[in-house]
């Protein structure tokens, strides 16, 4: 955790030598103390993240949006990842900590080729893992400002997982972020409550349904979208962009 | 002042005579008690024959249940309905001081009171506390001009729409009416539509919860069903909760006898109104 | 010399006054209700997770097996309530390799005790319940506050419907405020019974309670399962 910013350190104890320096002459005035303020709200961000588990694997939805407050600023922020062929990953929150995020990810994943022992990460890690990143983040007060869904195959099975930026984790079958979570959820749980498995096509319906709404009542988000997909038989797929199909016509209704 | 022969008669209006007051216990450390919120799901939308309306029964007092089946659709006028959201007591008044002037504005001109009429009067009551009446109200009727459904928010301003969702719970409703919502639906098809959306609060918002509250008006006709559905049963008790005899303790006794009472009833005498 | 207001060389061991504005707490809601017996403790705790209006999952679990004869249910802020869990999960298995035997119930209470305080400047802000055997094979429930105050009780209700509920266990359980208490001991029927019942009632009234119990019961010969389901509204 290495600040770029080269200023001398702060010494150990008033008036004692910073540290990597062996004295301290008297007479040199004290370092004024301001606060150190952190990011304490994120500045480019991404919305909503739709996912859904189905018989046989899992489906991450997220637009490719990176919104500057209220500006629609990038238009082509892809944040629905493959980590490994085991792993796919959604972000939602700010694009650079989930670009940081991302970096760590990439070199553990790295690091983990480099034992060269044959052996992959699965999902159920990289979540318990995230947990801990995210939960250590937030004990500084200095959180990485996402939500991250993380979808997998563990030993054969699909798995659904999210974490927050507080470390606030779970899994279920269905998780969405953000309006995702008021908007989609609702949409995507009556669908399981009706049919608790799925199959890949009805779950992509449901999806490209979801992202349909969420366009028409997130102001946030945006009408092109990847769609991460890993499946047992298939192994990890990343659509996109897709366009959302749109129909203004209540629009002229009233 | 006020005289016993001449009682004084209380101005209009709210009486912001306790205000002072309040700001000054407020900041010595007092706090205010809290007005009871209906974290809702209230939703209408237009079909084919005219509107229909529907709202969840819960209210909320911070996160416990207050009324777990409580009227969020109020009546205005035999041709509309309004259903509520927001601050419980705000929403009830002003929902019964605007069917007291449209009835009286019926009198007035002798016509049926129109849904725009109601939606100028909730709307520029509301405007004029600025707010400060938390009332966001979804208005439905059927007049001469044909169906109406309007959205009233708190601050004043209105919408009119094919179909609407307020409160807690809207996200979740609105999401059933994007996907649903047809110009030109059956009445059973919508009234199904709105159920489904007033479930959708229900179940995914925890302000909202308890029945569905269903009200379709047509042209002429209201039909206002109470608890429509019954979204979630009640659990049911394995023990008994029946306290045996003398589980409360008598702490003395004391024996008065009655003296024998004669009754003798008295026939009401009417009202005179024959002056009128 | 050091600059002002630039981020110290060494951030983890600056001095520096830090201004922070984020709340890293988070009310997840959930309630836990464990009921004592002479041989036989169960503890129960709702499947619901959730945040402001919104439910995350419907179907959580709460409750954490620290050891054969050892549950500890956590209700609050659902972060720090993984962190806890998992550092005590480990602690479990370190004094099994030290030792070679189980920690028992008593030492758990007390470890679990100690955990929390020490983090008493930045508290795991959960309601705690941990229930087991004793020694002599007694059901007993400790329940704490965020900060490690531990009390030992025969029943006890935490969480968001935990002031609900604690009453009316008081009335059913403790037989308060009765004229005549019963003598009879605490069957292991009428324990679950009211666990179950309790947690109707706490389902209809509490927001943040509902969706579905999950109750361990706890004997010397084992430990058993068992859900329930509430309301989901």
């Amino acid at each position: 955790m290495f600040n770029s910013t080269h200023s001398a350190p702060p010494p150990f104890w008033s008036n004692g030598p910073a540290p990597g320096a062996f004295y301290n002459f008297p007479g040199t005035v004290a370092p004024v103390t301001n606060p150190i303020t952190h990011t304490q709200s994120p500045v480019t961000t991404s919305t909503s993240i739709v996912s859904i588990t189905y018989d046989k694997g899992v489906l991450i939805a997220g637009d490719l949006l990176a919104s500057y407050g209220s500006l629609a600023r990038y238009k082509n922020c892809p944040r629905v990842i493959e980590i490994n062929p085991n792993i796919i990953m959604g972000a939602g929150g700010d694009y650079a900590d989930f670009q940081y995020v991302k970096s760590f990810i990439e070199q553990k994943i790295i690091d983990e080729d480099c034992l060269d022992d044959g052996l992959k990460m699965k999902p159920k890690s990289l979540y318990c893992w995230l947990t801990r990143i995210m939960y250590q983040r937030r004990s500084k007060l200095d959180p990485f400002w996402n939500n991250l869904v993380v979808g997998g195959i563990q030993d054969g099975v699909p798995f659904l997982g999210t974490v927050d930026k507080l470390g606030t984790a779970y899994t279920d079958k269905v998780i969405c972020t953000g309006y995702g979570a008021h908007i989609a959820l609702p949409v995507l749980r009556d669908a399981l409550d009706k049919k608790p498995n799925l199959n890949l096509n009805e779950a992509k319906q449901l999806i490209k349904k979801c992202m349909e709404v969420l366009f028409y009542r997130d102001a946030r988000s945006y009408p092109k979208y990847q769609l991460g997909m890993i499946d047992v038989d298939e192994g990890v797929k990343i659509e996109g962009p897709i366009s959302v199909e749109e129909n203004w016509n209540i629009a002229y209704m009233t | 002042m006020s005289y016993v022969l001449c009682p004084e008669i209380p101005e209009p209006g709210f009486s912001f005579e306790n205000c002072k007051r309040n700001a000054l216990l407020e900041s010595k450390g007092f706090t205010t008690p809290k007005a009871i919120k209906t974290g809702t799901t209230i939703v209408g939308i237009v079909y084919k024959d005219g509107v229909i309306l529907g709202a969840d029964t819960r209210a909320t007092e911070d996160t416990t249940v207050a009324d777990k089946n409580c009227e969020k659709i109020h009546f205005l006028a035999p041709n509309m309905y309004c259903c509520g959201a927001g601050t419980a007591a705000d929403t009830e008044m002003t929902t019964q001081m605007v069917a007291a002037q449209l009835e009286l504005h019926k009198l007035y001109t002798n016509r049926e009171a129109r849904v725009a009429t109601a939606n100028q009067l909730l709307k520029q009551y509301l405007f004029s506390y600025q707010g400060y009446i938390g009332a966001a109200l979804i208005l439905g009727g059927v007049d001469i001009e044909g169906p109406h459904l309007h959205m009233i928010y708190p601050h004043g301003s209105s919408v009119d729409l094919p179909y609407a969702t307020m409160g807690s719970g809207s996200l979740a409703a609105i999401s059933v009416f994007e996907l649903g919502w047809k110009p030109e639906m059956g009445e059973e098809e919508g009234i199904q539509l709105v159920r489904n959306a007033i479930a959708a609060g229900i179940f995914n918002d925890l302000g909202s919860g308890s029945n569905v509250d269903v009200c379709i008006i047509r042209k002429g006709v209201v039909d206002y069903r109470r608890t429509y559905d019954e979204a979630n049963k009640k659990g049911v008790r394995q023990g008994s909760y029946k306290f045996p005899r003398g589980a409360t303790a008598v702490l003395s006794t004391k024996v008065v006898d009655v003296e024998e009472v004669s009754v003798t009833p008295v026939e009401a005498e009417r009202m005179d109104v024959a002056a009128f | 010399m050091m600059q002002t207001g630039i981020r110290p060389y060494y951030p983890d061991y600056s001095t520096v006054p830090v201004e922070r504005q984020i709340n890293p707490y988070a009310d997840n809601g959930g309630s836990v209700v464990a009921i004592a017996g002479k041989d036989f403790v169960v503890i129960g705790a709702d499947t619901r997770l959730s945040s402001g209006f919104s439910i995350y999952t419907r179907n959580q679990n709460k409750l954490f097996p620290l050891s054969e004869t050892t549950v500890l249910g956590c209700s609050g802020c659902w972060c720090d309530t993984l962190t806890l869990t998992r550092i005590l999960k480990s602690r479990m298995q370190m004094y099994h390799q030290e030792h070679n035997k189980n920690m028992s119930t008593t030492a758990a209470a007390q470890m679990l005790s100690t955990m929390l305080y020490y983090k008493r400047f930045f508290p795991y802000y959960i309601s705690n319940i941990l229930v087991g055997l004793d020694n002599e094979g007694k059901g007993c429930v400790y329940s704490y506050d965020p900060v490690g105050h531990c009390e030992k009780a025969t029943y006890r209700a935490g969480g968001s419907a935990g002031a609900l509920l604690q009453p009316l266990l008081d009335n059913q359980i403790g037989q308060k405020n009765l004229q005549k208490p019963s003598q009879e001991d605490l069957t292991q029927e009428k324990a679950l019974s009211t666990l179950k019942d309790v947690f109707i009632s706490a389902a209809e009234r509490d927001i943040y309670t509902g969706d579905s119990v999950l109750i361990k019961i706890i004997t010397k010969d084992g430990t058993k399962e068992e859900t329930f389901d509430l309301r989901r509204d």
